[in-house]
């Protein structure tokens, strides 16, 4: 198990230098120098040859990607002018309500998708089954961001029951900090739901048609026993891979719900920063999701060979 | 994808796949009653952007301020927003953005995808350096990628093309490449590389006719993720510039009068689901009839 992990991770390390690649590159996508598109048209020279030299900028194409490979090795994603701050700090901050949100929308996925799954599988092509899936269907469908303002439109206007947007930290109170993050969490959630329902409705077909399936009714158990020690044991397994993916997702989707909620999380800082066109903000953040959700994705694996002696991790 | 037919004689099978696109999409729409209801929803919503000049009851930017923000009613039947513009107009018009975008994005993601998919398939050198660039863009969550693409490119309707086409061609070359890989070990295009033909030919004539069904499934479903991604880009404002009637730019504005004026958000935000949803039927629907493990039950 530990050659697998170890193999694992020196896979993955093609894989993180392409990531770095691409992130570095990314500047270069600007029509023009970066420098004075950060400034705008009102810098000086002065301005712009700081600027320049504290972004590398003024550096041989191959010498700033060496150093930006050996910073991204350190784990130092760069410096804000901006927020006066290095970008990993300004992360730090603002990391609360978006580890949330992307843990309670998790928990809302597999809360509506697992239950949802298993009966659409039980009850197959039966009205509960198409009832399922058709919500499956909508939830993959709809978009989040106006899912979210319609349900602050109802539940928060109309109705009263929850903030229409701010965040509460958690240290104030862990009662208000739930409380503003219920909405976000279903908005979000709904759609990784979709998926996991679908993936444990077909992954329980699959599993519920096997000869020990069988045997189990054969040798007498209750139905509920053989669906849910017997089977959904087994179907659970694909699930979490799909519970992992999604993981990656809620964490970029929480930009998009973090703006429609008013949540001062990463995802607004990542937006604010494109808008105001503070790169190195731009650049770090998505380094640091990217890296998150890389090692999500081995974790994943490392659980499903733990959890499936069957896979063979030779 | 490995149909059955393949392994016929070689002079057959050179001839032409088992079965045509054609046939197999025919015979499933006989069959399954979303994939049809998906199919007429796609085509209503082209039809509505094609003919977006004479179905929208009035000029989409047309400002009229004594008009600003009525409800639904007789001359505008979704209402207007805070600068007097029909809604229901600008939701016509919006279809043709969102249809422009979903199409441009497919045709660059897919003609890109099969090349580097064919490339990495079927030419062992490129392979590694194909697939481990594609991987690398895949360890980025999509909207994120596309975030990060936009603010460097700039908010330009070109550019949510360009950023969305890089963040979906992986997924085409994963899909053609696997399919390459199986085909080429295939008798029959072995024995066309035997026969002497260009791989150019071979890559065209007998391998790409085969990964087509998988692709076309692929290219509804990105179809589908671009409007919504679109719509979310142009929301956060880091899509499509506001002066332009998109569904996500209208919602933009909505969301500033969700409370007085809620209709200026839900119609627009209807018409993306809607659109969605029938793109989702209609992959779905494809994707069985594509899969070999599925016909069986369809025939």
């Amino acid at each position: 198990m530990t050659a697998y992990i170890a193999r694992r991770l020196i896979a993955l390390l093609p894989v993180l230098l392409i990531v770095a690649t691409v992130g570095f590159f990314l500047i270069y996508l600007t029509p023009g120098d970066p420098a004075a598109v950060m400034l705008g048209p009102d810098a000086t020279d002065e301005e712009l040859h700081n600027l320049r030299e504290l972004m590398g900028l003024d550096r041989p194409l191959l010498v700033q990607l060496y150093l930006w490979y050996a910073r991204m090795l350190r784990g130092d994603l760069g410096y804000s002018i901006f927020l006066n701050r290095p970008v990993l700090q300004a992360i730090h901050e603002r990391l609360e309500p978006t580890a949330l949100l992307t843990l309670l929308s998790l928990a809302v996925a597999v809360a509506i998708g697992v239950p949802a799954g298993i009966v659409a599988a039980v009850r197959r092509n039966t009205w509960l089954d198409q009832a399922s899936m058709g919500i499956a269907l909508f939830g993959v469908s709809v978009p989040n961001f106006w899912l979210g303002l319609n349900l602050i439109l109802l539940f928060s206007v109309y109705l009263g029951l929850f903030p229409v947007a701010g965040y509460v930290p958690l240290d104030q109170s862990a009662a208000g900090a739930l409380r503003s993050l219920v909405l976000p969490a279903v908005t979000l959630g709904v759609s990784a739901s979709a998926l996991v329902a679908r993936m444990t409705r077909s992954s329980m077909l699959e599993v519920l048609g096997q000869d020990f399936i069988r045997t189990a009714r054969a040798k007498g158990n209750k139905e509920r026993r053989v669906i849910y020690r017997h089977a959904l044991r087994n179907a659970m397994i694909p699930t979490i891979t799909v519970i992992g993916l999604a993981l990656g997702g809620l964490m970029a989707g929480a930009v998009v719900t973090e703006t429609v909620f008013a949540l001062p999380g990463v995802g607004r800082l990542v937006i604010s920063s494109v808008l105001r066109r503070d790169y190195p903000v731009v650049q770090g953040v998505l380094m640091f999701i990217a890296a998150i959700y890389v090692l999500v994705n081995l974790l994943i694996d490392v659980i499903y060979v733990y959890l499936d002696p069957r896979v063979k991790y030779a | 994808m490995s149909q059955p037919a393949a392994a016929l004689p070689a002079t057959a099978a050179l001839a032409r796949p088992p079965e045509s696109l054609w046939s197999l999409v025919f015979k499933g729409l006989r069959r399954s009653r979303s994939t049809v209801i998906g199919g007429l929803i796609v085509l209503s919503v082209v039809f509505v952007a094609v003919f977006a000049a004479v179905l929208s009851p009035h000029d989409p930017q047309a400002i009229n301020v004594i008009d600003r923000l009525q409800g639904p009613n007789g001359t505008y039947p979704f209402g207007t927003d805070n600068l007097g513009r029909d809604t229901l107009s600008r939701v016509i018009y919006g279809a043709r953005i969102s249809l422009i975008v979903g199409t441009m994005v497919v045709v660059c993601a897919v003609s890109a995808g099969i090349a580097l998919g064919l490339a990495a398939g079927y030419a062992d050198r490129l392979d590694r350096v194909i697939m481990r660039v594609m991987d690398g863009l895949m360890a980025f969550p999509s909207i994120l990628l596309a975030i990060a693409l936009m603010a460097a490119l700039g908010a330009r309707l070109s550019n949510v093309i360009i950023a969305l086409a890089i963040v979906y061609t992986p997924r085409v070359a994963r899909v053609v490449r696997s399919v390459t890989l199986v085909l080429r070990e295939l008798d029959y295009v072995q024995a066309a590389q035997a026969l002497g033909a260009p791989t150019s030919r071979i890559l065209i004539r007998h391998v790409l006719p085969n990964a087509l069904a998988p692709v076309i499934v692929q290219a509804t479903f990105i179809f589908a993720e671009s409007v919504l991604a679109e719509a979310s880009l142009s929301f956060l404002g880091v899509g499509l510039p506001p002066y332009i009637p998109s569904w996500g730019t209208i919602i933009t504005v909505g969301r500033m009068f969700m409370q007085t004026a809620p209709w200026i958000t839900i119609f627009p935000g209807l018409a993306i689901l809607i659109t969605v949803l029938g793109l989702n039927l209609l992959g779905d629907g494809l994707r069985d009839l594509s899969d070999p493990r599925l016909r069986g039950r369809l025939d």
